[in-house]
């Protein structure tokens, strides 16, 4: 679960690590509001969005608006935040539909001396959490891993103990920071792993982290992540979640117990198991297709589910054919056949449909098929299934 | 011969009592009756809270604990659910149980951070969390799978995806192939046993000929195995990574399955594979014959 910018920040300050001073708005007289109180000359409207790239990004509405900006008074702050709010902001991580922005976060503008990069996240390779830090704050980490590698701290932590003070003070030597910055380091550093495992986070990441000319460490902008799996354990975070960030068609599916992504293509897929739906994906488009989704119905999959399935695949405009994969297991074919049927009567599937059984009592479900008078493309196996639904497009 | 799984391995499953445990402990049982009968394979399970009551002939126990010094289990399934699954695997490694298996999908991924951590001295060895299981055809299926599928055969087969692995096990069935062992390993972030690990056990293994790997896009432990296949292993192997369609950013079912900035793609892992000699089948339909194309390339 991905939080906003001004949310993250607001659970760090709690969690003692030191944030701008900000205001959070709603309206644009809230963000004039916010300007005045925070009672600097400068001051940063950002627009609060769950992706990045916002200062480079542009609105949809404003080609000339851009999604983070410095303003010195509070009637610019109100000028920008009136253009930004109810717009769609369109960067790099967005995709070219955007995101509507309905918050924009106020904050005191800070004497910068140095940006640095801070990040923690788990490490498959220890087999825990890691902190990582560079001196390229402000940069696309990624590329900064890339192409100068050496630039990338890395300091795998304890889980129970987590980061021990002299493993903080061994980066910030390490980051070249002196003087009061190395106690503010170590505070800071140890606090945000702190943080990282008393929040079942699955990132943080800070970037830039700034170092201020008195040689204070302030958090520029906060990037936070919880792990889905342990929400159980963090009820007081639900309300963070903004389920206007997330595609309506995903939340649906994962309320049902089905994991569903939604891709650019056109022939959708209803498969068992997540490896075997990355692979219909991936069969489709070695015979020439595009998948438009993935969408793994679990391993007991019943009426209701592969009802709500297809009901979600056949909600993308895009979809002109499904491909239904299924290996059954455990779950009998038999049974899928009957849910299938079901839901094919249910819903009214108008696109072509092709099925590719195999597994457990496949021959009474292939039979099941046949008698049902539906007109049902049969896949003897995969390469034929994949086949057949990208050959159903152009008939 | 096999590897893990074995004529001595005695089975318990810890969450014996719910839907899901009871159900493929009757299946693992099942299994093991119809190939070695007689033979007492799968001998009770626990439920805390449960102890001294029977449930469908499977005596059940507060403790793995008791439940070992009763039965003399060495290896336990495990069902129980995500906010206690953790609990129950170190519960498993401290009652001397050498070899684990645990099911469940969805353990948070400090909560096995906090495992690795605490077994690092132990012997026990743990497989999964978030996978189907082991099974030595023939001998004993430790997991969801299903049996038949499986033949007796010479590969070993190596997974992070429990359908993936059915897919594969078929294919090979469908060329008259069968393994000596199947392991799936899991498909989260943080598991018990990788590849390479497997990979060693096979290669020692005498009556293992090849070896197929299914891989996923996310992390990096196919490019570690691919580094190892190439120093350490003389079979042939074969290999297959789902997830050449996947987008960046994405999670693909699997908590594992993601591609983070730019690394962890199918076609990063394909090449190193390759650089490691070993068959990439490149269509998921292809598992099956990749193998027999990395056997022919031995001769």
């Amino acid at each position: 679960m991905k939080i906003h910018e001004y949310q993250a920040k607001q659970l760090l300050s709690a969690a003692g690590v030191k944030v701008p001073r900000n205001v959070v708005a709603k309206t644009p007289a809230e963000a004039a509001e916010g300007y005045t109180k925070l009672g600097g000359e400068i001051a940063v409207v950002k627009s609060q969005i769950h992706a990045g790239g916002r200062g480079k990004g542009t609105f949809k509405q404003h080609p000339d608006q851009r999604g983070v900006v410095l303003v010195k008074s509070a009637d610019a702050a109100k000028d920008h935040a009136s253009r930004m709010l109810g717009s769609t902001l369109v960067t790099i991580q967005t995709g070219s539909e955007g995101k509507l922005v309905s918050t924009v976060l106020i904050e005191e503008g800070l004497k910068i001396a140095r940006e640095l990069y801070l990040g923690v996240v788990v490490d498959r390779e220890s087999g825990g959490p890691i902190l990582i830090a560079s001196t390229e704050g402000g940069m696309d980490i990624e590329v900064v891993a890339h192409k100068t590698p050496e630039k990338i701290l890395r300091e795998p932590f304890d889980v129970e103990a987590g980061l021990r003070p002299f493993q903080a003070r061994n980066i910030a030597y390490r980051l070249g920071l002196e003087g009061p910055s190395i106690r503010a380091a170590e505070k800071m550093l140890t606090q945000l792993c702190k943080f990282f495992i008393d929040h079942d986070c699955s990132m943080v990441e800070i970037n830039p982290l700034v170092v201020t000319a008195e040689g204070d460490l302030v958090v520029g902008d906060a990037k936070v992540a919880f792990d889905d799996n342990a929400m159980f354990r963090h009820q007081d975070l639900l309300p963070f979640r903004d389920l206007s960030e997330e595609e309506p068609m995903e939340v649906q599916a994962q309320a049902s117990g089905l994991s569903y992504v939604k891709l650019d293509g056109n022939i959708g897929c209803l498969v068992n198991g997540a490896g075997l739906a990355m692979s219909t994906m991936d069969i489709i488009k070695y015979h020439g297709g595009f998948p438009a989704n993935f969408l793994d119905v679990g391993g007991g999959a019943n009426v209701d589910q592969v009802t709500e399935a297809f009901r979600i695949i056949l909600a993308d405009p895009n979809v002109k054919a499904v491909l239904v994969n299924i290996f059954g297991g455990i779950m009998k074919c038999d049974t899928i056949v009957t849910a299938l049927l079901t839901a094919y009567d249910k819903i009214g599937i108008k696109v072509p449909l092709v099925v590719r059984l195999e597994g457990t009592n496949v021959d009474l479900a292939r039979k099941m098929l046949a008698e049902s008078g539906k007109p049902i493309i049969v896949g003897t196996d995969l390469t034929d299934a994949a086949q057949k639904a990208v050959k159903s497009l152009g008939a | 011969m096999s590897i893990l799984v074995d004529k001595n391995t005695k089975i318990i499953c810890q969450g014996i009592t719910g839907k899901s445990g009871l159900f493929h402990s009757q299946q693992c049982r099942a299994y093991a009756k119809e190939h070695r009968p007689g033979e007492d394979v799968f001998v009770g399970g626990c439920t805390p809270g449960k102890g001294g009551t029977e449930i469908d002939g499977f005596p059940v126990f507060n403790t793995v604990e008791q439940a070992v010094q009763k039965t003399g289990a060495n290896c336990s399934l495990i069902f129980v659910p995500p906010p206690f699954a953790a609990d129950a695997i170190l519960e498993a490694a401290d009652a001397g149980i050498g070899l684990i298996v645990c099911i469940t999908e969805g353990i948070p991924v400090l909560d096995m951070a906090r495992v690795k951590r605490a077994m690092v001295k132990s012997t026990s060895r743990l497989i999964g969390p978030n996978c189907p299981g082991i099974i030595t055809p023939g001998v004993a299926k430790i997991g969801i799978m299903p049996g038949y599928i499986h033949k007796i055969g010479s590969v070993g087969l190596i997974s992070k995806s429990g359908t993936l692995t059915y897919e594969a096990s078929w294919q090979l069935g469908n060329i008259g192939m069968g393994q000596t062992t199947a392991v799936g390993i899991g498909g989260d972030p943080i598991i018990g046993t990788t590849y390479i690990e497997l990979l060693a056990m096979f290669e020692a293994d005498p009556k293992t000929e090849s070896i197929l790997m299914i891989g996923e896009i996310g992390g990096n432990a196919e490019i570690q195995a691919a580094e190892y296949i190439k120093s350490h292993v003389t079979k042939p192997v074969a290999a297959f990574i789902a997830g050449a369609t996947a987008p960046p950013g994405k999670r693909m079912g699997h908590a594992g399955a993601i591609i983070s900035g730019g690394s962890g793609t199918a076609a990063e892992k394909q090449a190193a594979l390759e650089a490691a000699g070993v068959v990439v089948a490149q269509s998921p339909a292809d598992m099956g014959t990749a193998v027999k194309k990395a056997i022919e390339k031995r001769k």
